[in-house]
């Protein structure tokens, strides 16, 4: 049997050669041409912000240069480290408990797992304050035990556990597509060549675990850049609560832009880090099919490994629908007028469901030329795809408004802007879905094609895109489900009075009405769990999710 | 050939779904066509203001279209999108957010504005206050009575209040309230007020809701907050809840009247529709929903306080008016020197 072992030497000229794409490596303009609207579309947030930053002229530097504007940095920085290595560290036994094992209840498990990732994370900060705030729920239930108080959730801890909580699914997903796609056959051949299981894990499966670590890291950092709800209710100043505060303290529009810079920079440095660590390897196998890999039978560790399961499960879902279901509960107790009209609902899922479609459909020239084509242009626009996704939801929504309501006031304030905002937020979730589904495409099944004397685009329809349908629906799923929740850009770009369960629940509870924001957020989990678990339980092998 | 289609495959497929986008289930937007539209851009909840500007709907038949969102993000966005503005009228929350789009805003009718007490509107007319709140103390009640809190705000730098207080800097009311402060005490007594409250440790909440909601549950004992929040809790929680309103004794800053408020757009095509909304709510029937229902207190002459309002007449409230309470420049300086706002 011929196997490809992740960095095999003997591959390794072939690699070198199938890793920038075929030999026909000039892209067809079937691909650049959409990929060419999509950097115009991913370009409109940097433009702005460019236009705005030096509008400012010298101010900028005052502010840019302030001990403050460091010690932002720092905090920014610290929680992005720390949330991401927190998320591998659950994530990684998670992920394997889950794909690799027979542990029970994990489809359940798997499920479960990945619905954090709908709940809107000041949904989450609510919650968390709510919980372990110094007298929080917790609080109350150790009471009797005599504590008066429990330590101080606000500032970094808090934030850091908010944000864990609603973005560890970022790299669950992305580990679980990979492990299942891993080939048993080379675990098997280093086990039989003696290696412990220990020693076969860190020389053999982790190697190729690392680019899908690499690239949930990277949504889990980009994510810790830009969430404003948890940070702001749990105070911990990074650099979106400081960009929010100079729009809502001083109405300022051009500081608040040249801040806005530094967590670009600061995605450039994570960007090129991740590519840097998904290194030259290939990760596709060279001949023959995988077969799907044993389970691992855990025997006495189950219900260990359950428990721990069932930790995560509980602090990131069950904890969050317990205290929204104590609010909803109190409100109908107190007789509240708790109205939800059905629109919202069907709004939410329309407008998402077009994101998601929209940026399938975005991300597969992006997808294939970083991957086969790749070139200068192809990856730095792969790696701008990723910039909107460290914005704050305001900096995307002004950048859009400015443009659309000078230059096109045909389209602005319809829902076909706001799902161009929804799709610049959103993309590299598809974008980074259906480059590691193609990674596992050996290109020698398109040179075939090529070779029987089929054009670049028919190979691309009949061959390429087909076998990268289940990155292109995993990532649809995660955009759709990130749409469900998204807030700033809806409030401002979305037709006017178009409702969504994620602008009620913020309208609710921004009045301190939790009750009536707690049926909106309810909803909202139970709307997206169905999909989810549509999505991760009737797929097959190796598919996205 | 076949490369071709791809080629326009992707885009139209692209275009397509932007054009169903466009033509979806959502609400019609503003057409010029039917003068007797109105678009309202709020930074005041959709829960509070809903039913008056329904009212208003039904009175007069004009169709009302209202973006909801917060005041800074709406005033940014009304600052974006220049002369193309879809709004016809911008309802802050506070003085500063109308400050900051005034030089966009048309000057207002005195038939409008004339009924409104001066103090509660703009000395240019660009602007007029809808409702009135009163800036308290929000006390717990299982710590503190009214007669253990002071009579002046500035007595609050006390250290036997170190870490017991709650404030929001960065809350547009709270800097209303040192504007006002610095107005009444002047920058030095202001400046001192400040280093002295920071160096008591206070918690920095995001807003009034957040200080209201640990006040509550006894997270901190006091905090600075306007009043009518209270009210949706104790509407939620019940008489139980463990927190009430205090006005300072003494009145000075902390006990200063602020006011939500309106104003049109230049660009506005519907002038004479806003103005005629304007003049609906400043007219009694919507003054008096202000008083009944958000607990808010009225900005006209002749229409009560609710029952359980303090009435403003009994409040030793400060003579600032609301003019110089949209200029928040100063204000932010000093916040910032004093490393009380980032």
């Amino acid at each position: 049997m011929e196997v490809a072992v992740a960095r095999s030497q003997a591959l390794s000229d072939v690699a070198g050669r199938t890793r920038g794409g075929s030999r026909h490596s000039r892209p067809p303009a079937s691909l650049w041409l959409p990929a060419a609207l999509v950097a115009v579309a991913v370009a409109i947030p940097l433009v702005y912000l460019l236009l705005r930053a030096f509008g400012a002229g010298g101010e900028i530097w005052d502010l840019l240069l302030r001990r403050r504007t460091l010690e932002i940095l720092g905090r920014t920085v610290a929680l992005a480290g720390t949330v991401t290595t927190l998320c591998a560290l659950i994530t990684l036994p998670l992920a394997w408990l889950i794909v690799r094992t027979d542990m029970p209840l994990r489809r359940t498990c798997r499920v479960l797992s990945a619905l954090p990732l709908v709940i809107p994370s000041y949904v989450a900060g609510l919650v968390v304050v709510a919980a372990l705030g110094p007298r929080g729920a917790l609080q109350q239930l150790l009471a009797p035990l005599g504590v008066e108080r429990l330590p101080e959730i606000y500032g970094f801890p808090g934030a850091t556990l908010t944000v864990t909580m609603v973005a560890f699914p970022y790299m669950l997903l992305t580990l679980m597509a990979s492990m299942r796609g891993l080939d048993p056959c080379l675990e098997e051949a280093s086990r039989s060549m003696g290696c412990s299981p220990w020693r076969t894990f860190w020389r053999v499966v982790f190697p190729q675990l690392r680019p899908a670590l690499a690239a949930g890291g990277l949504l889990v950092a980009l994510y810790s850049l830009r969430d404003f709800g948890a940070v702001s209710l749990l105070k911990y100043e990074t650099f979106t609560w400081a960009i929010y505060l100079q729009y809502q303290t001083s109405f300022d529009r051009v500081l608040a832009a040249a801040l806005a810079v530094i967590p670009v920079l600061i995605a450039v440095i994570f960007l090129v880090v991740e590519m840097r660590t998904r290194g030259r390897s290939r990760y596709h196998r060279a001949t023959g099919t995988a077969r799907p890999s044993a389970l691992v039978r855990l025997g006495q560790w189950k219900l260990l490994a359950l428990s721990f399961c069932s930790l995560v499960i509980l602090l990131s879902v069950a904890l969050p629908v317990a205290v929204l279901g104590y609010w909803l509960g109190k409100g109908f107790s107190n007789a509240e007028p708790l109205r939800l009209a059905w629109s919202t609902v069907a709004n939410s899922g329309y407008a998402s469901a077009l994101a998601a479609a929209v940026a399938a459909v975005a991300a597969i020239p992006v997808a294939i030329l970083s991957v086969r084509h790749s070139s200068k242009p192809s990856v730095l626009l792969e790696r701008a795809t990723y910039v909107g996704f460290a914005l704050p939801g305001i900096v995307i929504a002004l950048a859009l408004v400015f443009f659309a309501a000078n230059y096109a006031p045909v389209v602005y304030q319809t829902l076909g802007l706001l799902v161009v905002a929804y799709v610049i937020l959103f993309l590299p979730q598809a974008v980074g879905s259906a480059e590691s589904s193609l990674r596992q495409v050996n290109p020698h099944i398109e040179d075939a094609a090529r070779s029987l004397g089929s054009s670049p685009t028919k190979v691309i329809r009949t061959i390429t895109v087909p076998l990268l349908r289940p990155g292109i629906v995993a990532g649809a799923a995660l955009v759709f489900l990130t749409a469900m929740k998204e807030l700033p850009a809806t409030l401002i770009l979305g037709p006017i009075g178009f409702k969504t369960l994620a602008t009620s629940a913020w309208s609710a509870a921004s009045e301190g009405l939790f009750a009536s924001a707690a049926l909106p957020a309810l909803l909202l989990l139970l709307v997206s769990s169905a999909p989810m678990a549509f999505l991760t339980l009737s797929q097959r092998k190796g598919e996205g999710l | 050939m076949r490369e071709w289609t791809l080629v326009l495959a992707v885009p139209a497929l692209i275009a397509a779904l932007a054009a169903v986008a466009c033509a979806g289930p959502a609400p019609a937007t503003t057409t010029t066509a039917k003068p007797q539209t109105l678009t309202i851009y709020s930074g005041r909840a959709e829960s509070l203001v809903a039913p008056i500007i329904d009212q208003f709907s039904k009175a007069t038949g004009v169709k009302v279209q209202v973006r909801y969102g917060g005041t800074s993000e709406l005033a940014a966005t009304i600052l974006e999108e220049g002369q193309n503005s879809p709004a016809d009228i911008f309802y802050a929350q506070d003085p500063a957010g109308l400050g900051a789009v005034s030089t966009r805003f048309a000057t207002l009718s005195n038939d409008i504005v004339s009924g409104v007490k001066p103090q509660f509107r703009a000395a240019d007319g660009k602007w007029v206050g809808i409702s009135g709140r009163a800036r308290v103390v929000v006390y717990n009640t299982q710590k503190l009575s009214e007669a253990n809190l002071p009579a002046d705000i500035w007595d609050f730098t006390d250290p036997k209040w170190k870490g017991r207080l709650g404030w929001a800097p960065t809350n547009g009311s709270f800097q209303a309230m040192v504007t006002a402060m610095q107005a009444l005490w002047g920058d030095g007594k202001t400046r001192d007020w400040l280093t002295a409250m920071k160096a008591n440790n206070p918690k920095v909440y995001s807003n009034n809701t957040g200080i209201v909601t640990a006040v509550g549950n006894g997270e901190i004992d006091a905090g600075f907050v306007n009043h009518y929040y209270l009210f949706s809790f104790l509407q939620e929680k019940g008489e139980a809840f463990p927190a009430r309103n205090y006005h300072l004794r003494g009145g000075g800053p902390g006990a200063t009247i602020l006011v939500s408020g309106a104003g049109i757009l230049e660009t506005s095509k519907n002038k004479e529709v806003a103005a005629r909304f304007l003049s609906f709510m400043l007219s009694p029937v919507a003054q008096q929903y202000f008083a009944g229902k958000t607990y808010e207190y009225p900005v006209i002459d002749g229409v009560g306080t609710h029952r359980v309002l303090k009435p403003l007449a009994e409040i030793n409230a400060p003579q600032v008016s609301m003019a110089q309470m949209a200029d928040l420049k100063k204000t932010l300086d000093l916040l910032r020197v004093t490393g009380v706002t980032p």
